[in-house]
């Protein structure tokens, strides 16, 4: 058995026998005359493309033909040519010399994105070479096993191609964000990228695993084992996932839980059906500051993005959340004996304060610019550290006002991961929402660290004494009338979701992979019918 | 008449294919003369083609320069900013 590593592309697992891809161009000849000019082999090809896209349900896939068909009309594209045509030059010549000039220049690109448009560049100019050679496009047939392997694969070409349940493709050269990816990512087909040159004998088994960007040639049994095995467990995860993913989570008694996601970037959020959650119950800003704190028009340019995705609903902002075991270059503080009870979150922020202020004058205006944004403040301790908070609040607004900059104050709430704030929630001065951190929560309730292998059992929310404080969180929230969330580790688990329900918790918020387990656990409590929920009073 | 105007790129991959091509057929439903740049000092690239504008290959952060002239000037720049302000969404089929 060989085992080659490329790059994930798109996810699944498929098991079949491996097929090489055919190169373009068909031998099927056109049954009306090859078109004469350069301009009608365009407007031939651009034909060709929109008849594809009418047969084509997916948006995505939409929209990589639509920008094919207007390139393709764009008189610009010709420009560079000009003088070849007006030499009568072989249409197929000055067609290179156009696109090939194209080709080169988004090859130059240091920019992921357009270099990567250099497929879609590729695809044309193939296809106009065959409509000029009077060649039609061949739709491709496969084998319904088959693995396709291939240099590249241009993107109306995978289109043209009926891809059936248990194929698969690798890629030699790719990349998991050409369009080509894009479109096995919409079509649930497996694909593994920049695989290199290692052979891939045609006719051989292959097992391909696109989600771990793996390929195994001619597999041992034991392989092929663990592929039916863990072929099984995804589809029987995926359907479960896909029976409780869509629509509002509600309990077995029909109670609405409020279901949410914890992200780091919008690209996350690539492909995740919005409907899948009720907003974005949390935003970690650490990602963005892992390189040193970004400035105030990279944060607006990220909060926008996630304003936009989650279209009006809530999407709460952890300011950064640095210190601990999160150390931040140029913000956190070096050398700390005990860096979990030192100055981390807040406490960092607020010796921070014109780095802070960036970041806060960038979330004001991001509220401007739509509903949905609220802030959330890490290790809130005292109610000082949150009037500290909206002192500096109002300083930045003052200065967006002074600059003319559109701002709006959005809803301030703290998470609740130090256990004294968790037993005096009331008494933090006015907040307008709160979010358990169960993860610091927990660890500091049990003096117990959960990534010291040594003490982490002692780190169980089964505890009496962390299911009595989550208790009295969830009472003093509803009593000081504070909408309350939980955004730790515990949400994502199915396991401990009863145990939230439990406490009274009714909004859980957690990374997308995990929603469809976790709303299948919120269906499914509680688990006796004709009880009433356990301390849901 | 003329009109210009500004408007701050948030789209996440720039102005790469799918924002290029939603530019340029909003601008082509002006009659006005419509060009963008990415610096005021230029160069002024044609907001109608969408070679041209890919050609820029502008980054997201990018803050666009628009500027119009034509009877219907003012009409295509507030449609472009609205466009980018809206993140494409809403431009013509």
């Amino acid at each position: 058995m060989t085992r080659l590593v490329g790059q994930a592309a798109a996810p699944g697992l498929a098991l079949g026998r491996v097929v090489e891809w055919p190169a373009a161009g068909g031998a099927a000849v056109h049954e009306a005359a090859p078109p004469r000019t350069l301009p009608e082999a365009l407007e031939q090809a651009a034909a060709q493309l929109r008849e594809l896209r009418e047969r084509t349900d997916s948006a995505e896939a939409r929209a990589i033909l639509e920008f094919q068909v207007e390139f393709l009309g764009d008189p610009a594209l010709l420009e560079p040519a000009l003088p070849l045509l007006q030499q009568g030059s072989d249409p197929a010549a000055v067609w290179c010399a156009a696109i090939d000039a194209q080709i080169a220049d988004f090859e130059a690109s240091d920019d992921d994105y357009f270099r990567h448009r250099v497929g879609d560049l590729r695809d044309m100019r193939a296809r106009v070479l065959a409509v000029l050679a009077g060649q039609a496009a061949a739709e491709v047939e496969l084998p319904a096993d088959a693995i396709v392997v291939a240099d590249d694969i241009a993107p109306s070409r995978f289109l043209a191609t009926r891809w059936g349940p248990r194929q698969a493709v690798v890629l030699r050269g790719g990349s998991p964000t050409a369009h080509v990816a894009l479109l096995a990512r919409s079509r649930a087909l497996p694909m593994v990228v920049a695989l290199g040159t290692a052979p891939i004998p045609p006719g051989s088994t292959a097992i391909v695993d696109g989600g771990a960007g793996t390929v195994e040639l001619a597999p041992d049994p034991q392989a092929l084992v663990r592929f039916e095995q863990r072929r099984d467990a995804l589809e029987q995860g995926r359907r479960a996932a896909e029976r409780n993913a869509a629509g509002p989570a509600r309990t077995r008694g029909g109670e609405r839980v409020q279901v949410l996601l914890n992200v780091s970037d919008a690209t996350e959020l690539e492909g995740v059906d919005p409907a899948l959650c009720d907003g974005i119950g949390l935003v970690r800003t650490e990602l963005m500051f892992a390189e040193g704190p970004p400035d105030e028009a990279t944060q607006l340019a990220a909060y926008g993005r996630l304003l936009h995705w989650a279209g009006g609903r809530q999407v709460v902002v952890r300011t950064l959340d640095a210190g601990g075991d999160k150390p931040v270059p140029g913000w956190s503080m070096p050398h700390e004996a005990n860096p979990f009870l030192g100055t981390r979150g807040l406490r960092l922020s607020l010796r921070q304060a014109e780095g802070f202020k960036v970041q806060l004058r960038a979330l004001l205006r991001a509220a401007a610019g739509g509903d949905g944004l609220r802030i959330l403040l890490p290790m809130v301790t005292d109610a000082a550290e949150v009037a500290a908070v909206r002192a500096l609040v109002a300083a930045c607004a003052d200065e967006l006002r002074g600059a003319g900059l559109a701002h709006r104050l959005p809803p301030l709430g703290v998470m609740v991961e130090v256990p004294a704030a968790a037993l005096a929630l009331d008494r933090l001065g006015p907040i307008d929402f709160a979010s358990i951190g169960s993860n610091d929560l927990l660890q500091y309730t049990m003096a117990a660290a959960r990534d010291d292998p040594r003490v982490s059992p002692l780190a169980d929310a089964a505890h009496p004494g962390f299911e009595r404080l989550l208790g009295l969180v969830v009472q003093g929230a509803a009593a000081a009338g504070i909408p309350l969330s939980l955004c730790g580790d515990l949400a994502a688990q199915p396991a401990q979701v009863p145990r939230l329900l439990a406490a009274g918790l009714r909004s859980l918020s957690m990374p997308a992979a995990a929603v469809g387990a976790v709303k299948q656990a919120i269906a499914g409590w509680p688990a006796a019918p004709h009880e009433p929920p356990a301390g849901a009073g | 008449m003329q009109a210009e105007g500004t408007v701050l790129l948030l789209h996440a991959a720039g102005l790469h294919a799918r924002p290029a091509v939603t530019l340029t057929k909003t601008a082509k439903t002006f009659r006005a003369k419509v060009q963008v740049a990415a610096d005021p000092a230029g160069p002024w690239i044609d907001a109608k083609s969408v070679v041209r504008v890919m050609g820029m290959k502008t980054p997201a952060r990018t803050l666009l320069h628009l500027r119009a002239e034509g009877d219907d000037a003012q009409a295509a720049v507030d449609a472009l900013v609205r466009l980018v302000n809206d993140d494409f969404q809403g431009g013509p089929e």
